[in-house]
């Protein structure tokens, strides 16, 4: 298993790399010292396990699980018993190690990590067999019933979708068109790696994003506000530098 | 007063005595630095800060064995959260012992 340490403190990283280095199954790709430089690494490398600490300054472990969108697994790292009923509420969560952390106590999590791996990677490949659409895991097209006409829009053309009243205005590259369907509806059919819904009223393609202020994206000529609350994902989704 | 001993470190490293060389430069490099920016929170009374200087340095005082410390630092750890410096004293007394541990290994 592919593993990370989040820590603010060193001596908590070197103990934990020192209680892995004879457990064969675990490979330690990186550690950090602060969630954000972390986030930052999860965008571009697969890992499979996270040993987390909580009370962490500023960005703490929790903010962390909160920002993740397909978390790995996840083993807790912290002084604090009373986040445990908390944390416990997330299946990717596998345990809850205080610190000082026992030597048998760590050996018994690390075990329960791997079996939930072995699920994990064995749900993956059915997942592959069975799914009928391309490469990238996605349609793409779709049809939608416009003065009882069937017409394609090819979707990574799409760069804004609007709410209005019972209309929605999918806006392509080429062309704009007004369908009778809600952004519930269409937010399905669209892929979650190009998409995401940033208010209520809209939904953008991020790969189509120009820039970014506090409050707002500018698409196109398009300047879209983004609620306060889906700020997070879309900032965790960029690929910044 | 408890002593610091290095139980825990002899633990972890498990005979290897790479592992406890690095376990131990650790504490040194990073004890010292922890403490200071504890003292200066403390002269700032900023509680939050002391709060979390405290807790960084309780995991310390657990890998070296002072488990009746850990326990007052916990106290203190919680009281600043109430902005209340009751076990400001004991606190010092358990850095001062760490210090002059650190001397000696």
């Amino acid at each position: 298993m592919n593993c990370i340490i989040i820590d603010d403190e060193q001596l908590a990283r070197v103990i934990i790399k020192s209680l892995c280095k004879d457990i064969e199954s675990l490979n330690i790709l990186d550690e950090f010292s602060n969630a954000i430089e972390a986030i930052k690494y999860l965008n571009d490398t697969d890992v499979d396990l996270i040993f987390l600490d909580i009370h962490m300054p500023g960005f703490t472990g929790l903010d962390l699980i909160k920002t993740l969108k397909n978390p790995p697994q996840i083993i807790l790292t912290t002084s604090d018993p009373q986040f445990a009923i908390e944390v416990f509420e997330h299946e990717f969560i596998v345990d809850y190690l205080l610190k000082p952390l026992e030597i048998n106590r760590f050996k018994k999590a690390i075990s329960k990590a791997e079996k939930k791996q072995i699920k994990i990677s064995s749900t993956e490949v059915e997942k592959e067999i069975s799914s009928p659409d391309s490469k990238e895991g996605y349609k793409n097209d779709f049809y939608v019933n416009i003065d009882r006409r069937l017409i394609k829009i090819d979707i990574p053309s799409i760069y804004l979708v609007q709410a209005k009243g019972d209309y929605i205005n999918i806006k392509t590259e080429d062309k704009n068109y007004v369908v009778h369907s809600t952004l519930k509806k269409i937010e399905e059919k669209l892929p979650e790696s190009l998409f995401l819904k940033v208010h209520r009223s809209y939904i953008i393609n991020i790969k189509k994003i120009i820039d970014i202020e506090d409050n707002s994206v500018l698409i196109k000529k398009e300047v879209i506000p983004v609620s306060r609350s889906k700020r997070p994902e879309l900032m965790k989704r960029l690929n910044l530098l | 007063m408890e002593k610091p001993n290095l139980s825990y470190i002899n633990d972890v490293a498990s005979g290897d005595e790479e592992i406890k060389k690095t376990l131990i430069n650790v504490i040194k490099s990073e004890f010292p630095e922890e403490k200071k920016e504890y003292y200066e929170s403390l002269e700032k009374k900023d509680y939050k800060k002391i709060e979390e200087n405290v807790h960084k340095l309780k995991h310390k005082i657990s890998i070296l064995g002072l488990e009746k410390s850990y326990e007052l630092a916990n106290k203190f750890e919680h009281n600043l959260r109430e902005k209340d410096l009751n076990g400001v004293e004991d606190f010092e007394k358990i850095l001062i012992a760490i210090t002059i541990y650190l001397k000696t290994i």
